[in-house]
């Protein structure tokens, strides 16, 4: 056979890596609306990253920023802020 | 033809078995919502919510349960039916030799998706493929109209008396379980006609309330040659029953689909492909449109899998120049794909054709017109004496 | 033959928009095969529904690579790079934005009709289900089907008052859609 697939995992069987590729997934994409922080309004109090399901919420040191990359658009983070500082966006509005 | 003809509906392929289901009236139905095949469920208790099928619905936490309640309920000679797929099938695997080794003469559809492994929501017929040696007659259909047509099939061959055997009816998840289609639903009047022959026929052994009858019997020594040599017999025999049925059924519905299988434009095909459940739909496109260029191929669909079809194959193969086998699935152990490999049993009779192996169609990943186009034309070269793999697996040469 | 390719996400009824265009045209005596493929059943997830239709019986069971038609339910869907691959020339475009198009999209389209299904479920429905909407716009943009035969076959999914709000949406969809011819 002329094998012209590249391959997508490292192992032999399925493993995933969290560090690097989680399921080889493009989770972001599913989105419908998007978490939009408030830097002025975070406090860093690290709620909102202890309840993200996927563990998207980064760690920039004074506040947090959303991993668009897996982000699914739950609304967790936007519910448990004690500080309103994340609002829901629809996509919508970012597309060109 | 005898039936009217029906009320024609879209629906699902799901929905139809469902509806195949109400209609041959069975008394127990037990079975557990699996993806894709959840719908099947869910229409039959909808059914039964609405009055229209009057059978006892056992929920179950499982499919294991499920098998073993309809084994028994058959056994105690009600008719039964149930639906499940991958997972499902193979969490009912010990009930599912079981109920082959009983005999009894369940009816369960199962919607063909990949098996544990690699995890996978999609299609592929792994899961069929992994229960062959159950003992159970397997077939595999093409479109809606089909599965509704072979289930109610399944249980004139299920329960004839000569036969006695479980019946696996098999297609595609989300191809053909979520294919939405106009199909023909037989009037209820017609399905009992076309089942009450079996009426006529010596009652099979059930167990029977205050009677000291047991089923299941431990088999020593010769007692358990016999009983597997009986239950190896019928399904042997099965195989023509399925032509006979398939015959019967299409004098008295007006629709018939070959039998064990279907050969299309094979009669003066130089090579042919074989091909089954929704992949022989497309393939037919492809056979039609490669005739238009001048080149004599035909395309055998393969309906019964277990068992297989050994004389029918042989008879329509016999004389051809070269065969392609195209595979939904994989067999470990051997390089060539599942039918490939039972196919190339019948090499000695069939011919010296080259048989080609292609293994496609894996994880929802589709069996399209160009991939088929390449069969042909690889089958095609093979038998002009040109050099040929002998296995490919087209999604890894793309 | 025609090949209709839906796209949207979970949730938003393209599975259901599909099977329900399956239903219309078979009123009007088409032959029709439509089934959705998606690989995680959840909400937002990417769907994808393939819907043949023709005068004869429809064989092949494949996705469609060639599309004479495209809907879009989810306007985010648009940055799809492979969106627009293989649309057949002469191609029609329906799409749910509240935004015009400006610009034809592909070469190959020859038709579009944007409509604001979102906006319009939401006044009809009470909800952002812009599947009945949109099949509504499909049937006036292209022409390939009779309004009276989309309206009558939504009871055979719908009843009650959710029936008769989808009804108006695609009927409002049919009216409102903004078709452009290139």
């Amino acid at each position: 056979m002329v094998i012209k697939h590249k391959n997508i995992f490292e192992t032999e069987s399925a493993w995933s890596n969290a560090d690097k590729l989680l399921l080889c997934l493009d989770t972001g994409s599913w989105r419908t609306e998007r978490p939009v922080l408030d830097k002025e309004k975070c406090n860093y109090c690290g709620l909102c990253a202890l309840y993200c399901p996927p563990q998207c919420m980064k760690d920039m040191e004074d506040h947090y920023e959303v991993n668009l990359g897996f982000c699914k658009g739950c609304g967790i983070c936007a519910k448990e802020c004690p500080r309103g500082a994340i609002t829901m966006v629809p996509e919508g509005e970012f597309v060109k | 033809m005898k039936a009217k003809k029906g009320q024609v509906r879209v629906m699902t392929g799901n929905a139809a078995a469902a509806y195949a289901a109400r209609l041959c009236r069975p008394e127990v139905v037990a079975s557990y919502p699996i993806t894709p095949q959840s719908e099947v469920v869910e229409q039959l208790s909808a059914f039964h919510a609405d009055g229209v099928l009057d059978a006892e619905m056992i929920e179950v936490e499982g499919e294991n349960s499920a098998m073993n309640i309809v084994c028994a309920a058959s056994v105690a000679g009600a008719r039964v039916f149930t639906a499940t797929s991958s997972y499902g099938l193979v969490f009912m695997y010990d009930t599912l030799l079981q109920t082959a080794g009983f005999r009894a003469p369940v009816v369960m559809v199962n919607v063909n998706r990949e098996t544990p492994g690699i995890h996978a929501v999609s299609t592929g017929q792994q899961d069929m493929i992994s229960t062959r040696d159950s003992g159970w007659v397997q077939i595999i259909v093409e479109n809606d109209q089909e599965i509704i047509d072979q289930i109610i099939m399944a249980y004139r061959l299920a329960e004839d008396y000569d036969i006695q055997l479980p019946v696996m009816v098999n297609y595609d998840g989300y191809y053909l379980s979520y294919l939405a289609e106009a199909v023909e639903i037989p009037n209820i009047e017609d399905v009992d006609g076309f089942l009450a022959p079996l009426k006529q026929q010596p009652q099979r052994p059930r167990l029977i309330p205050g009677q000291a009858r047991g089923c299941g019997t431990h088999g020593i020594e010769m007692g358990y040659v016999e009983a597997r040599y009986k239950h190896w017999l019928a399904l042997e025999k099965s195989a023509k029953k399925v032509d006979e049925i398939d015959k019967a059924f299409g004098e008295y519905f007006g629709r018939s689909y070959g039998g064990q299988i279907e050969e299309y434009r094979t009669a003066d095909a130089d090579i042919v492909i074989l091909a089954s459940g929704s992949a022989a739909g497309t393939a037919r496109t492809v056979v039609d449109a490669k005739r238009k260029d001048g080149l004599k191929v035909g395309l055998i669909k393969l309906r019964l899998y277990r068992p297989f079809p050994e004389e029918r194959l042989v008879q329509a193969l016999k004389g051809k120049k070269a065969i392609g086998v195209i595979d939904r699935s994989v067999c470990f152990g051997w390089k060539y794909g599942p039918m490939c490999t039972e196919l190339k049993v019948l090499s000695p009779k069939i011919g010296s054709a080259p048989i080609l192996s292609y293994i496609d169609g894996l994880a929802n990943l589709d069996i399209n017109i160009p991939h088929v186009g390449r069969v042909i034309d690889e089958v095609s070269a093979a038998a002009k004496g040109k050099p040929y793999q002998e296995i490919t697996w087209i999604p890894m040469e793309e | 033959m025609k090949e209709i390719r839906i796209h949207g996400r979970g949730g938003q009824g393209a599975v259901l928009a599909a099977r329900m265009l399956a239903s219309a045209f078979v009123t009007e005596g088409k032959y029709v095969a439509s089934f959705p493929m998606y690989g995680f059943e959840r909400r937002g997830a990417p769907v994808v529904a393939f819907t043949r239709i023709d005068d004869k019986p429809i064989r092949e069971k494949t996705q469609i690579y060639n599309p004479d038609c495209l809907i879009v339910i989810d306007p985010g869907l648009l940055t799809l790079p492979t969106l627009f691959t293989g649309l057949r020339p002469g191609a029609a475009f329906i799409l749910n934005s509240p935004k015009k198009l400006t610009k034809q999209p592909n070469e190959n389209l020859k038709i579009g009709g944007v409509v604001n299904a979102t906006g319009i479920a939401v006044q009809e429905i009470g909800r952002d289900i812009p599947n009945t909407c949109l099949l509504g716009a499909f049937a006036a943009a292209t022409g390939w089907l009779e309004l009276k035969s989309l309206l009558a076959c939504l009871p055979d999914y719908l009843s009650g008052d959710i029936l008769k709000r989808n009804l108006k949406s695609a009927e409002r969809g049919y009216k409102e859609v903004e078709v452009i011819k290139w």
